[in-house]
């Protein structure tokens, strides 16, 4: 029940797009087309899983046990963008066909904020380790959902008549915020049933 | 000093992080609730961009081409611990606030981006006011888009009532999607008086 009240916080409730604004860059960067917003959101997956289970294991068997929480941020981003590399490694070695599918995104997701956020979030709500990955798995398909409905949107509108300063960055915003819209009906269905 | 003014206002107006370049905005979105939350943010990220392209800038000749992104993201996630234990002391509710926002000025992509493209190159006074700018650009970025959002919303101006009482404030302003609306009027808004187009 816990785990199935964490699935749908993270997917629909607490989306990370529409309601907690994690990971707008990479959202609003390479969701011009769904194909690619497709492979961002598996890599994003991927790594978001990962990364909550190994944030989790160094904070409580480092961090917590030596007393050194307020190395958290340093130690969290390190750990982060060592561990991209690494999958990036395990990857090319293991997979070649899903490193050419996931390759060029591996990269940029370091400096997504969404895989720092839910290292961050996991601390801070204390979940236990399965909770965790749970919430990393939720959270990162919450945030695929987001980017390839998106995406599939905008394919739409590149052949509407747009007024000319509303184009590009503009209209995208304001798209965002009538599917934030959207999604913050699921508010109700939370309170409504899981409690 | 002319060519100082340049740097300093070039992040301010020119190539403002939110309004104009539109990178690194989590942050501008999430914390523009009340402009109190937005300037305190604001504060935070003049001093980790100000203090990181001053120190990015000093060691730019001795750190090997091949590993700086790793040391440039250790500079910048030691000043935002400082920044972030500092805003803890100084302003405990606001802190609680503004949440995992503090700690995210690490991959803010604004911090990185100055690091990369500016201080690595340019001495350490040019460096240390190009930070200023940008950052101070930010904030009022932030404390624009948080007038906006929280007089609409709530009726107050950082927590003093400002419109009359019959006011029926508009709560989805201050809700999440308000903030993304908000912020693409004022784009478009912006682009129309300054004749700029983006593209589809």
């Amino acid at each position: 029940m816990q785990y199935l009240a964490i699935i749908i916080g993270g997917v629909l409730v607490n989306n990370y797009i529409f309601s907690r604004f994690l990971g707008l860059c990479p959202f609003w960067g390479v969701s011009k087309q769904v194909e690619t917003a497709t492979g961002m959101s598996m890599a994003v997956v991927f790594v978001m899983v990962i990364a909550s289970a190994v944030t989790w294991i160094v904070n409580k068997y480092l961090l917590v046990s030596f007393g050194l929480q307020y190395m958290q941020t340093i130690v969290f981003i390190l750990v982060i963008a060592a561990l991209v590399q690494l999958v990036e490694m395990v990857i090319l070695k293991v997979s070649p066909v899903l490193y050419q599918a996931l390759g060029i995104y591996l990269p940029l997701i370091t400096t997504n904020c969404a895989v720092l956020g839910v290292a961050l979030l996991n601390i801070s709500e204390d979940y236990g380790f399965l909770e965790s990955i749970v919430n990393g798995a939720a959270s990162a398909i919450g945030w695929s959902l987001a980017i390839i409905l998106f995406a599939s949107i905008r394919e739409r509108w590149a052949f509407a008549d747009i007024p000319p300063s509303m184009r590009g960055f503009p209209i995208a915003i304001v798209a965002t915020g009538l599917m934030s819209i959207a999604f913050f009906g699921f508010q109700g269905l939370f309170r409504g049933i899981l409690f | 000093m002319k060519k100082l003014w340049n740097i300093f206002f070039n992040g301010i107006i020119n190539e403002n992080p939110t309004l104009r370049l539109v990178i690194g905005m989590c942050a501008p979105l999430a914390v523009t609730t009340t402009v109190a939350n937005g300037f305190w943010m604001g504060v935070a990220v003049i001093f980790v961009l100000t203090a990181s392209n001053i120190l990015i800038s000093a060691l730019r000749k001795i750190v090997p081409d091949q590993i700086r992104i790793p040391i440039f993201v250790v500079v910048i996630a030691t000043f935002t611990t400082v920044a972030d234990l500092s805003l803890k002391a100084i302003q405990p509710d606001i802190h609680a606030k503004l949440g995992v926002f503090v700690p995210l000025i690490v991959v803010n992509c604004i911090i990185l981006a100055r690091a990369e493209a500016f201080a690595s190159k340019n001495n350490v006074l040019d460096s240390a006011v190009d930070g200023m700018g940008m950052a101070i650009g930010f904030t009022l970025a932030l404390i624009l888009l948080a007038t906006i959002r929280e007089v609409l919303g709530n009726g107050t101006w950082w927590g003093i009532r400002v419109l009359p009482a019959g006011f029926e404030p508009a709560i989805v302003m201050i809700l999440p999607p308000g903030a993304f609306v908000c912020l693409g009027y004022l784009l478009g808004g912006l682009n129309l008086l300054t004749g700029k187009t983006g593209e589809n």
